[in-house]
């Protein structure tokens, strides 16, 4: 993909990010934090291509320690914000 | 592509000579070293991923990637309401998996095995820590993750950086003399690529030096308060402004392509925007902490978009935008809450010189205090009340007790309701998760804006762990800090209860209360765990 293409994704994804993200609930703003902190380590993609590839030992490394942050956040990002979001119930007695 | 094509001026380097490359992009460098001199004649805009490796971006890999960024976007729609919001959550699990499994597949795995043990770890972890984690530390929790995005970003970029042929971000050997032949080839990185490397490892590293400053004063492992160095706008623009110049000289090559200068620029940047993040949040205060964190969510979803355009990889950018806009939304609603701009948060102080102007007024003013039993009667005689929770509650983790006095007024018929100011608390909704923990139903749970109205029709405004969201000077001092930040109209209610440990404290903008005083305050100073205990056992 060339660079226009892609700028115009992330451009799109922008306006898409600011009306998805007003939508939210303000009761939601705490998991709201936890989720797109969660989903921002997609950077792991990045981690692994980097610790997939031969070429160059430092590379490699830096990649798994990323893969390793990145899975702390995925994992715990996705827990966390489940843990929160289970809490929010109606009663159902009432 | 057979136009670009660019030549060594030298015949190549000679054998034994170590990579250093003093090489310059004709087309923008304005310093040619003579020496190794790579001129590439390359359209800055070229694409990254398909003309460096040759191959072509297979499409059913590109849709995997959109069809991840796509269930993110899902992800965050879900959020719209709580009833929706598992379910968004697990489109946000699948995203993930889907983008992961997808670089999995269509990479030729190196070391599986490592990389196994390495998401292993990080995941047994991750997933210990969200299942201990206490619901009033989650501020401090989100700050930490912050932290970790933002140091995966910077080492992704230096991995780039270090084997760009793997990202399929090198210079195209056709384009270099000699083609394969030519030691750099694969070992150059197109300049467009170089920007943004260059922006993702500087915003991720904001982000982490941010994040680890931002997770310290939460938890309380530093102080809270504003920490001002002399001239330190100077300070942070100089040292942003070097940063950009690096980033700059990078692109444009200046001073050699590659070799020890590039490398040299990449770590300068690194470090100083290290310096930079750890400096842009020293000097903002404890209660700006909500804005802080929702400004490093944001720059954490940069740093990924960033990173995203160096793979050219649609899940990332579009996460990345998600991501970026949706912590500007947050940081622009709490700045709205306490009435204040951006930049003033930002340029940091807050709660500083305003503490000393607010307690320098000293006078004694008169005030009631009661007990629980006092507390308990009224309530009793209400019909309806109002409860403003404040971060005094998440300290004193006094959510659970709350709702058992909510219980046992409401099976005595008395309708009791919650408001939540947006900046209640150390992040956006952090009352909200409270209170869902202590199991309040959330239809109970009100918005500023949509309960500001009832206190006049109220019989009991009972603030538990709140201040400067119910302090009327912000509608009536000019001169006072908070002016103009909307609050609470507790002074409407018949009869104003308020927890709150001691006298002393007056909030986090350092501003005196004249709710305090007021002819139907009563002030109930203890631990507001301990009281709303013994309002519920005086209440049986």
């Amino acid at each position: 993909m060339d660079f226009i293409s892609i700028l115009s994704i992330f451009v799109l994804a922008c306006f898409v990010g600011y009306y998805v993200v007003w939508s939210v609930t303000p009761a939601l703003h705490t998991p709201l934090m936890a989720v797109t902190n969660a989903i921002s380590s997609v950077i792991i993609v990045g981690a692994l291509i980097a610790s997939a590839e031969a070429g160059s030992d430092i590379a490699k490394w830096l990649g798994l320690a990323g893969v390793v942050l990145a899975s702390v956040n995925i994992f715990g990002g996705f827990a966390v914000t489940e843990r929160m979001l289970a809490m929010y119930k109606k009663k159902e007695k009432k | 592509m057979q136009g670009t094509t660019s030549f060594l001026r030298h015949p190549g380097p000679r054998a034994g000579v170590p990579l250093s490359f003093g090489g310059a992009l004709k087309v923008a460098g304005p310093r040619i070293k003579p020496g190794v001199t790579v001129v590439l004649l390359t359209a800055f805009l070229a694409s990254p991923a398909s003309a460096s490796t040759g191959e072509a971006v297979n499409p059913w890999v590109a849709l995997a990637y959109l069809v991840a960024g796509v269930f993110f976007i899902l992800a965050l729609r879900g959020l719209s309401s709580p009833s929706t919001s598992r379910t968004g959550n697990r489109f946000g699990m699948a995203g993930m998996l889907i983008a992961v499994a997808t670089t999995l597949i269509t990479h030729d795995i190196a070391n599986i095995v490592e990389i196994g043990i390495a998401i292993f770890v990080g995941g047994a972890f991750g997933l210990v820590v969200a299942r201990r984690i206490a619901m009033t530390a989650m501020p401090e929790l989100v700050a930490a993750f912050h932290s970790l995005v933002g140091l995966a970003a910077v080492l992704v970029g230096w991995a780039a950086f270090l084997n760009p042929s793997a990202f399929g971000i090198a210079v195209p050997s056709e384009m270099l003399k000699f083609g394969a032949e030519n030691p750099l080839a694969g070992k150059l990185v197109q300049p467009i690529s170089l920007i943004e490397m260059g922006l993702g490892v500087a915003i991720g590293a904001i982000t982490f030096s941010g994040s680890v400053i931002a997770f310290a004063k939460l938890s309380g492992k530093m102080s809270g308060s504003p920490i001002l160095l002399p001239a330190r706008h100077v300070i942070n623009l100089g040292v942003l402004a070097v940063i950009l110049a690096l980033i700059a000289f990078l692109y444009f090559g200046v001073g050699g392509v590659h070799g020890d200068t590039q490398l040299h620029y990449f770590i300068a940047i690194t470090v100083l925007a290290f310096l930079i993040g750890f400096l842009l949040i020293i000097p903002i205060g404890g209660a700006d902490m909500p804005v802080v964190v929702s400004m490093l969510n944001s720059y954490s979803g940069w740093a990924a978009a960033a990173m995203g355009f160096t793979l050219g990889n649609t899940a990332m950018i579009i996460t990345g935008a998600l991501v970026g806009s949706s912590g500007a939304i947050l940081s622009y609603i709490m700045c709205r809450a306490m009435n204040r701009s951006f930049l003033s948060v930002i340029a940091g102080g807050f709660g500083a010189e305003s503490g000393a102007s607010g307690g320098g007024g000293g006078e004694q003013r008169p005030y009631k205090t009661g007990s629980a039993e006092d507390a308990a009667f009224m309530l009793e005689q209400a019909e309806k009340v109002i409860v403003i929770p404040g971060y005094g509650m998440a300290v004193a983790q006094a959510q659970h007790a709350l709702r058992e006095m909510t219980d046992v007024l409401e099976e005595k018929g008395i309708e009791v309701k919650f408001a939540i100011h947006p900046v209640a608390g150390r992040m956006p909704g952090h009352m909200n998760v409270l209170l869902a923990e202590a199991s309040v139903d959330y239809d109970k749970v009100f918005e500023l804006e949509d309960i500001n109205s009832e206190f006049a029709q109220c019989d009991v405004a009972f603030i538990i762990g709140a201040n400067d969201v119910v302090n009327p000077a912000a509608k009536t001092d000019k001169t006072s800090p908070i002016y103009g930040m909307p609050v609470f109209d507790v002074e409407k209610a018949k009869q104003v209860f308020f927890i709150k440990r001691s006298m002393g404290g007056v909030g986090y903008a350092g501003v005196d209360n004249d709710v305090f005083y007021m002819n139907q305050t009563v002030m109930l100073l203890a631990d507001a765990k301990k009281m709303v205990e013994e309002i519920v056992k005086a209440l049986d």
